[in-house]
Parts: structure tokens; C-alpha cells; sequence
């Protein structure tokens, strides 16, 4: 017995020093990052944690190029993905968890799959209909291509937290004469707004962090950031304080919309299947 | 206070009794969505009929050609070393975020402080777009100045090659990979572990069992559901990974990375070899929708449980 707990206290504490190497590998990139975006260009060379901080990075990645441009293009193209989505999204979710309908199931796992379809096998042929449209390089033909990204995440999300609330208290209300249409707008969506609304955000940060469409759906009109980040990964500049600058204003508004959702995450990233 | 009889069965009036009205209703609210969803099945039903002919950007004009991309193909040799790094790739990541988030979630299934502080910190990487984690980590192992390099030192090691060199290439982005999505399952696993009965592991400790003997007695078995899910979502995206490859190394130094999605994008795109990219992607969407399904099917069982 007492042997017993001299070992399992030995694990415990190999435990604790691979907890302690993971944090310092999963947290060390983003202070790193953070610290070099105020070095100079030579400071970075020659200095570790003493240095004096400037702001000269941050002032040519926020004056020069077209950063600032690919920024705002990334905001406008996700938020319009995410409005159409939740537009369209949310009586979808409803449909499929309170209605009982022949093909249910077969309909959901089809909304589903467009979520695990290779992006690519979608791009190749978008590029030609996008091409003929004369869709291709647009901001309509983005928010088109994105809410693909949003939707299926949104309804599955959105239908359970429809399946949370009681069928009792909408046949209730029913009895007490209210319209199919004030029961769903003054009592089911304010008791999924919560979900809704961190679904919402969820879909956001996916579309934010969408690689794949923009890299072949569009060029200079229209530019998402991750593919404007892509630049500073090719080019030989030296500037390496610029880069950092690029990657954390990509990374800030999804670090702040990531603690504003923090509880419904884990039911969010699984798709409503674990609730957290 | 009175509690609903959670047993009570609503009278479920049987489907073809109802008015059509009624029944189509669903199907009118789903419409909407539908529609725009119809956007996208469009090009996805063209895709395969494209992989038939001999589309490509140079000409405007192209012609039914039968399976001549498909036999192309499966007597290709990128196309199986394709196979390969895709399966060499996906197993690699899967196996350590699904181990390393294991062991992580049994050392943060507690309310100390300092888990709930690394429950929120933890996730930053993962909330990274794969193409910034990428930029990120290149300031890291830069030779010159990164972070990366310095630790090497210590041990010795100079000038570490990694994504420049093909020894090296397919561990760099492992690592970045690992350093994204490791979060994710950590998150899954930790809920799941927060979610399981008390009274198993109360019954266990009077009966004394030894703490991996109750792991692997009582909890592996409890959390199976959300370690399928954890893992199926894992594997899809692994299957598929296209912008850390692309943004780090582009899949190369020559073919080392080129994954059946880059092999795919590369035919399609730069070659402009629109019809022969396709059939490629496609096996992947086989072996994906697959995958797939079976994860609805444990999905609705933990969803009804």
C-alpha cells in the first residue's frame, strides 16, 4: 500500500513537469510574438528580454501596404457571412429540432457533411462559376463562399439549444392562445440568445481563420488577412517586427471574442455533441 | 415545488393524419437554408462531373473523356506518395493531440487555481488561424534570433533546419499542428472528464483499485462518446490539412509534404490541371464522408444518452 503511493505520487509529479513543458510551449509563441513587435530591426538581432520598446512596427504595418485594407476586407466578409447564416441558420435549427419529418436525419447529416468536404474539391470548380459570374474577387462572391463555413456549425449548434427547452412550455403558450410566431420570437429566442449568440461568435472565428477560399477566390479587390499574412511568411524582409505585427492583429479580435465565449465553447466546438 | 413528469408522451398524432399544411411546414422553414446551402452542392455536383472530362484553364473547351483522369491517377506515383504523407501526417498529429490532451485533461480535471487559469489560456493557440500560428512559429525558429534556436543552444544544437530540410520538414509542422489543436481536444476531454457520474469512482475507491486500473476500467469506458467525437473531428481536419502545409513549406522541400489535398490544389491550380486535380480531392472526400458518418452515429447516441 505504501509502496502504491509512493508511485503514484512519482507520476503525479512527472505529470506536473510535462504540464509545466506544455504550458511554456503553447504560451511562449505568443508572448515571443508579442515582445519582438516592439524591438527594432536591429534590437531583435541583439537583444533578448532588454531592449527599448518602440512602436515604429506598429506604426509602418498600420501605415504602409495593405494590411489595414485586408483587415477591414476580413471583418466585412465575416460579418456578412455570419448575419446570412444566422438569418437563414437559426429556423433551420428549429425545423430540425422540434419537427418530426420524413428524410430529418438524412437532411441534417447533409448540412453536416458540407462541414467536412474538402475545401478544395468545393474551390476547384467554384473557381470557374465564380469566374463566369463575374463573382470572383468580390466581397459578394466572399460572403457567399463563407456562410458555408458558418451555417452548418450555426444550425447544429443553434438546434440544441433548441432541444434544451421543454416542448411542454410551446404547447403551453399555445394553449394560452399565442401565434406560432410570438411563441418563436418572444420566448424560444430569448432563451437560446446565450448559444446563439456564442454559435454566432464561434462561426465568426472560423470564418476569420478561412485560408483555403481566399487563397484562390480572390486577389486584390477583396483580400482575407490570413492571405494577406501570407505574404510576410514569403517575402526575404528583414523587418521581422512587422511580421509580428501582422500576426497579432490577426489574432487579437479573436482572443477577445474567445474569452467572451468561453462557457458554450466546448458545446460549440463539438458541434452541440458535448456539453460542457 | 412540483416537479414535470419527465416520462409524461405528448399525444404524437401520427404524420399522415395531419393537415399538409402542417406537414409541410418544416420543410418551408428549412427552405431558406436549403438555398443557399444549394450554392454549394452545385459546384460539388460538377466537380465530379469535371473529373470525366478534360477540363482545364488554357481552353475554353472540353470534352467528355470517360475515366482516363481515374486510371491516370491510381497508376501515378505522386498520387500514392500523396496517399502516403496524407496517412503519415494525419496519424502523426491525431495520435499525439489525442494522447498529450489526455494526459492534460487528467492533470486540469480539478478546481484548482491553476487550472482554472490554463482552462482559458490554453486556448489561445487554438483560436490562432492555422496561417498566423504558421507566421508565428517562423519567427520562432528563425536561426538567427528565434526562441526555438535559443533553447537548441543549449543542448548543442545549431542551426536547426527545420522546414528547409526534408528530414525535418514533416516534424516541423507536426509540431505546429500539435502546438494548435492539442487545445481542442484538451477542451472535449476536460469537459467530458467534468461530466462523468461520481458514483463509479466513490464505489472504486472504497473498493481501493489502483489509479490506472481505474482509468482504464472506468473512465476510458465512460468517456468513449466524447473521445470519438474529439477524435473523429480530429481526423477529418487532419485528413485535409492544407494551409499549415501550404503556409510553412508549400509541401515541400520537394514532394515531402504534398498531402493528397496540396497534390490536388497543385494539379489543379499552378499545372491548371483542373480535371486531373479533382478525382484526387475526391478519394479524400470518400475516405472523409465516411468518417463522417460514423460520427453522426455516435454523436446521436451521446446526444440521446
Amino acid at each position: 500500500m505504501e509502496q502504491k503511493k509512493i508511485s503514484e505520487k512519482a507520476v503525479w509529479a512527472v505529470g506536473k513537469v510535462f504540464l509545466v513543458f506544455f504550458v511554456i510551449f503553447s504560451v511562449s509563441p505568443i508572448i515571443w510574438t508579442v515582445i519582438i513587435s516592439f524591438k527594432g530591426d536591429n534590437e531583435i538581432f541583439n537583444t533578448f528580454l532588454r531592449f527599448t520598446p518602440t512602436l515604429e512596427n506598429y506604426t509602418a504595418v498600420l501605415t504602409t501596404g495593405n494590411y489595414v485594407k485586408a483587415f477591414m476586407d476580413n471583418l466585412i466578409i465575416c460579418i456578412g457571412a455570419v448575419a446570412v447564416s444566422v438569418l437563414v441558420g437559426v429556423p433551420a435549427a428549429y425545423a430540425l429540432a422540434r419537427y418530426q419529418f420524413r428524410k430529418k436525419e438524412d437532411v441534417a447529416f447533409t448540412i453536416l457533411s458540407f462541414k467536412f468536404a474538402p475545401e478544395i474539391l468545393v474551390v476547384i470548380p467554384l473557381y470557374k462559376i465564380f469566374m463566369s459570374l463575374h463573382l470572383y474577387d468580390t466581397y459578394f462572391g466572399m460572403i457567399w463562399i463563407y456562410q458555408f463555413i458558418g451555417m452548418p456549425l450555426l444550425i447544429w449548434i443553434v438546434r440544441s439549444y433548441f432541444e434544451d427547452i421543454p416542448v411542454e412550455m410551446e404547447k403551453a403558450a399555445e394553449l394560452d392562445g399565442y401565434s406560432w410566431f410570438e411563441i418563436f420570437f418572444k420566448m424560444l429566442l430569448p432563451l437560446v440568445r446565450p448559444g446563439l449568440v456564442a454559435s454566432a461568435l464561434l462561426a465568426f472565428i472560423y470564418c476569420w481563420n478561412s485560408f483555403t477560399f481566399g487563397l484562390m477566390l480572390c486577389s486584390f479587390n477583396v483580400q482575407p488577412i490570413t492571405v494577406a499574412a501570407l505574404t510576410y511568411i514569403g517575402s526575404d524582409t528583414f523587418h521581422y517586427g512587422q511580421i509580428a505585427v501582422a500576426a497579432i492583429i490577426a489574432i487579437v479580435p479573436e482572443i477577445i471574442l474567445c474569452l467572451c465565449i468561453q462557457k458554450h465553447l466546448v458545446r460549440g466546438l463539438s458541434f452541440g455533441a458535448v456539453k460542457g | 415545488m412540483i416537479k414535470a413528469d419527465t416520462n409524461t408522451v405528448l399525444p404524437n398524432i401520427p404524420l399522415r393524419k395531419k393537415p399538409w399544411r402542417l406537414r409541410i411546414r418544416p420543410y418551408l422553414i428549412l427552405l431558406p437554408s436549403m438555398a443557399v446551402l444549394l450554392g454549394i452542392l452545385y459546384p460539388f455536383i460538377t466537380a465530379i462531373y469535371y473529373s470525366f472530362t478534360d477540363i482545364s484553364f488554357r481552353s475554353t473547351t472540353y470534352k467528355f473523356i470517360g475515366l482516363g483522369n481515374w486510371l491516370g491517377m491510381f497508376t501515378s506515383a505522386d498520387f500514392w506518395h500523396a496517399i502516403l504523407v496524407t496517412l503519415e501526417y494525419s496519424l502523426s498529429v491525431i495520435v499525439l493531440e489525442m494522447v498529450i490532451g489526455m494526459i492534460l485533461a487528467l492533470l486540469l480535471n480539478n478546481d484548482k487555481w491553476y487550472s482554472k487559469v490554463l482552462n482559458v489560456v490554453l486556448i489561445f493557440p487554438l483560436m490562432v488561424a492555422p496561417v498566423i500560428g504558421c507566421l508565428i512559429w517562423s519567427l520562432m525558429t528563425n536561426n538567427t534570433f528565434g526562441l526555438m534556436e535559443k533553447f537548441l543552444n543549449i543542448f548543442g544544437v545549431y542551426g536547426f533546419p527545420w522546414g528547409a530540410s526534408s528530414q525535418t520538414a514533416l516534424l516541423y509542422v507536426i509540431m505546429i499542428d500539435v502546438w494548435i489543436n492539442t487545445p481542442f481536444v484538451l477542451l472535449l476531454l476536460r469537459a467530458g472528464l467534468q461530466g462523468l457520474p461520481k458514483s463509479p469512482f466513490e464505489a472504486a475507491k472504497i473498493d481501493g483499485g489502483s489509479a490506472w486500473f481505474n482509468f482504464r476500467r472506468l473512465t476510458l469506458p465512460l468517456l468513449k462518446p466524447v473521445i470519438m467525437i474529439a477524435l473523429i473531428f480530429r481526423s477529418v481536419a487532419a485528413l485535409q490539412e492544407f494551409a499549415i502545409i501550404y503556409s510553412t513549406t508549400k509541401g515541400g522541400p520537394g514532394n515531402t509534404l504534398t498531402n493528397l489535398s496540396l497534390l490536388a490544389y497543385q494539379t489543379a491550380f499552378p499545372y491548371s490541371n483542373l480535371s486531373k486535380g479533382i478525382p484526387m480531392i475526391m478519394v479524400l472526400w470518400i475516405i472523409i464522408n465516411f468518417a463522417s458518418k460514423r460520427m453522426v452515429g455516435v454523436y446521436n447516441q451521446t446526444r440521446q444518452s
